[in-house]
């Protein structure tokens, strides 16, 4: 065992040898792990992200949910509004119909009672001088009468 | 080159190849081996234990990055070479890898730093590349035998085990040969994984001796190439051994 310039040699072996690895050798493993490193970290960063969008997408999902409620809702009440306000006009025009119907049959039945009486007023006359005559045909002259009997028909 | 220098040199050399010993015969004990894979086992390991106590889930850290990716490496290669229950394959594999690695590195430290640090403290022998030493390698490379065997027979069953020592590859009608085939082939595991982290390690760590043995002034020339190879080829050692770990399981789990 001596110590001798030996050392020297080996300390500048050695010195290159550091700085080789340093250089070449070191730099790519640490690249390769810095490369993993982020490669994880993006992974996670890409899961935390979806996970907040599908909170964010649930509450959108349940804002359009409302709104569609809603809008559903005020769709009912217009068309519950809109069904009275059908049935309203219905009724009036059905009075109305109803009415001019009535009126109608009314007038109808006031010429049939009219042409009625006019037919009655014939027949009864006829029947007064039928009578009349009978009654008459053996003392009175029907002629002579005949004045009479216009008056009296005019009276009925 | 006088007979002092040669002298010199060969005691250099064989110093650096002598292990710290306590012992006689069989029952010596490399302490340097023993104490520096302990060490740096214990390191590595209680690294990793702390780097998973306190993972996280969310934006791992650049130490917790680095030991997943250590760890999905020797997993998808299990994944990929290992069908069925995996089982202990998997920690078995990391532990592998990731020791003979450390062990390994040790070579890219300077030859006479450690050796010299610990002399300065009376020890004077130290190797301080546990895989240099054939007691490490064939220690780790036995005990995969022993699991394939274990696997075999926990697979097979040892009546399933038997019939294919005896019949494959030839059929039962040549159950001899069969029997020597297999037993060469199985031999041959843990002797080639043995002697192949061995050998690569020790011829590295000569080259790396000789290489001291120029003068100060020119050892950067071959050292410094040297020294950068060497980061690949004990990166390539940890990864052979692991990864013919995981087929001679595999193999020993699927049925010829």
């Amino acid at each position: 065992m001596n110590i001798n310039a030996t050392i020297i040699g080996q300390a500048i072996t050695f010195a290159i040898l550091i700085w080789f690895t340093m250089k070449f050798v070191w730099p790519p493993l640490v690249a390769a792990l810095e490369e993993r490193a982020r490669k994880i970290a993006d992974g996670l960063a890409a899961a935390e992200r979806g996970k907040q969008d599908l909170v964010l997408a649930e509450r959108r999902s349940e804002e359009a949910l409302n709104e569609a409620k809603a809008k559903a809702a005020e769709i009912i009440a217009l068309s519950e509004k809109r069904r009275s306000e059908i049935i309203e006009e219905a009724r009036l025009e059905a009075k109305a119909e109803a009415d001019r119907v009535i009126a109608q049959s009314k007038s109808e039945v006031e010429q049939e009672v009219m042409r009625a009486k006019e037919s009655l007023r014939d027949r009864v006359a006829d029947l007064a001088v039928a009578g009349a005559e009978k009654i008459l045909r053996r003392e009175i002259n029907a002629q002579a009468h005949s004045e009479l009997l216009a008056s009296i028909r005019t009276e009925l | 080159m006088s007979e002092s220098a040669g002298n010199s040199t060969s005691e250099y050399i064989h110093h650096h190849l002598t292990n710290l010993q306590d012992g006689h015969g069989f029952w010596t004990f490399n302490l340097d081996t023993l104490i520096t894979s302990a060490l740096l086992g214990l390191l590595v390991v209680g690294l990793f234990a702390w780097v998973a106590r306190k993972a996280t889930s969310g934006v791992p850290g650049k130490l917790q990055a680095a030991v997943e990716m250590i760890f999905e490496m020797v997993q998808s290669q299990v994944r990929d070479t290992f069908h069925g229950d995996s089982g202990a394959v998997g920690p078995l594999a990391l532990t592998i890898f990731v020791w003979v690695f450390v062990l390994n590195a040790m070579d890219l430290l300077p030859v006479d730093l450690v050796p010299m640090i610990l002399g300065a403290f009376g020890v004077h022998h130290w190797k301080a590349v546990p895989t240099t030493d054939p007691n490490h390698t064939f220690a780790m490379s036995l005990t995969v035998f022993f699991l394939i065997y274990f696997y075999n027979i926990k697979a097979k069953k040892f009546g399933g085990f038997m019939h294919e020592v005896l019949t494959a590859p030839f059929g039962p009608k040549m159950a001899p040969f069969n029997l020597l085939f297999r037993l060469i082939e199985d031999l041959a595991k843990p002797v080639s994984l043995a002697l192949r982290l061995f050998g690569n390690m020790y011829a590295g760590e000569m080259v790396f001796i000789l290489i001291a043995l120029l003068p100060f002034y020119l050892q950067w020339v071959l050292g410094a190439p040297w020294a950068i190879f060497h980061i690949l080829i004990i990166t390539l050692q940890a990864f052979i051994f692991m990864i013919l770990t995981i087929i001679y399981l595999s193999m020993a789990h699927e049925s010829h």
